[in-house]
């Protein structure tokens, strides 16, 4: 059963990275991100960043995003869920 | 279609030819587009075409000029601010005798004073520079050097700035921070919702969409010609 927050940020990767639809219904909490995906450079991981500020209501601060953050979707999915529960 | 030269005002006076793609058969009815700003000029930039097509084929002149210092422009960009992108753009609607206007997204900070026109997802100045902060603070970490908004924004304010590419000077970084559309009469906004999917200056590639130009397109010929 996925989260609120799980299904917003499929959406959310799935409108960034232009995937096909249903194509991020397939990231486990393994799917690495950032070094991985091709489209997500610079520009990009910053324009996901304020989208998921935008669509999930939260603040990002700069020394939160490091490559950790971004390695994989677990690992996002788990900063995103935290950050809403705060 | 064509590339037209056009005297475009410099800031300390004078004009400089500036480019603009054209769509003129004389008709009544003359749109003024003015783009996306920065890297979201670039991945709008199709569907702007586009929709440019589509309203060439509604009956509707456009035309498309690209704001001083970017695109093919000769001019520096360091030396441009939003007031003088303003007054570009307000010579283009005189030179080209525009009856309308139609501002894409951060376009629509730029918009003319005194046309009829639309603001496609306009967005404020704020959020594309947070935007380039936050690239330029992410590709800085993968080279290991640690920057903060507060820390570039600050610096880029007593000596300019290069973010994604661009090198914006202080005065433009000054103006930019706390400039938001402008509400004015007789502007209408045309919201993402309204064109269905997801914006595509979201995309992390530039990409099209047909059906999203469809109905750009559509909204803006059936208020042109109503």
């Amino acid at each position: 059963m996925r989260t609120d927050t799980d299904r917003l940020l499929r959406r959310i990767l799935t409108d960034v990275l232009g995937l096909k639809p249903g194509q991020a219904e397939h990231f486990d909490r393994d799917s690495g991100l950032f070094g991985h995906l091709p489209e997500l450079d610079s520009m990009a991981v910053a324009g996901l960043l304020t989208e998921m500020e935008d669509r999930l209501d939260i603040m990002i601060e700069d020394d939160e995003v490091d490559g950790e953050l971004l390695e994989t979707y677990g690992a996002l999915l788990d900063f995103a869920e935290v950050k809403r529960a705060a | 279609m064509k590339l037209v030269g056009w005297p475009c005002p410099l800031p300390d006076g004078g004009t400089a030819d500036e480019l603009a793609l054209c769509f003129d058969s004389d008709r009544v009815h003359r749109l003024l587009i003015i783009p996306a700003l920065f890297d979201e000029a670039n991945k709008l930039r199709r569907l702007t075409v586009e929709v440019i097509r589509r309203l060439d084929g509604a009956g509707i002149d456009c035309f498309l000029p690209d704001l001083p210092g970017t695109n093919e422009s000769s001019q520096p960009l360091s030396a441009r601010t939003p007031t003088s992108w303003q007054a570009a753009m307000a010579a283009a609607v005189t030179h080209f005798r525009a009856t309308h206007v139609l501002g894409i997204r951060g376009g629509a900070l730029l918009m003319p004073s005194g046309l009829p026109g639309w603001r496609y997802a306009p967005v404020k100045g704020a959020t594309i520079l947070r935007q380039m902060l936050r690239a330029r603070i992410v590709a800085s970490r993968e080279a290991g050097l640690a920057e903060t908004q507060d820390g570039l924004l600050k610096r880029g304010l007593q000596e300019g700035i290069e973010l994604a590419g661009y090198q914006l000077g202080t005065e433009f970084l000054r103006e930019f921070q706390s400039l938001v559309p402008a509400v004015a009469v007789g502007t209408t906004d045309i919201d993402q919702e309204m064109l269905g999917g997801s914006g595509l200056w979201l995309r992390a590639e530039p990409d099209e969409d047909r059906a999203q130009a469809d109905t750009l397109a559509a909204i803006v010929a059936v208020g042109i010609k109503a």
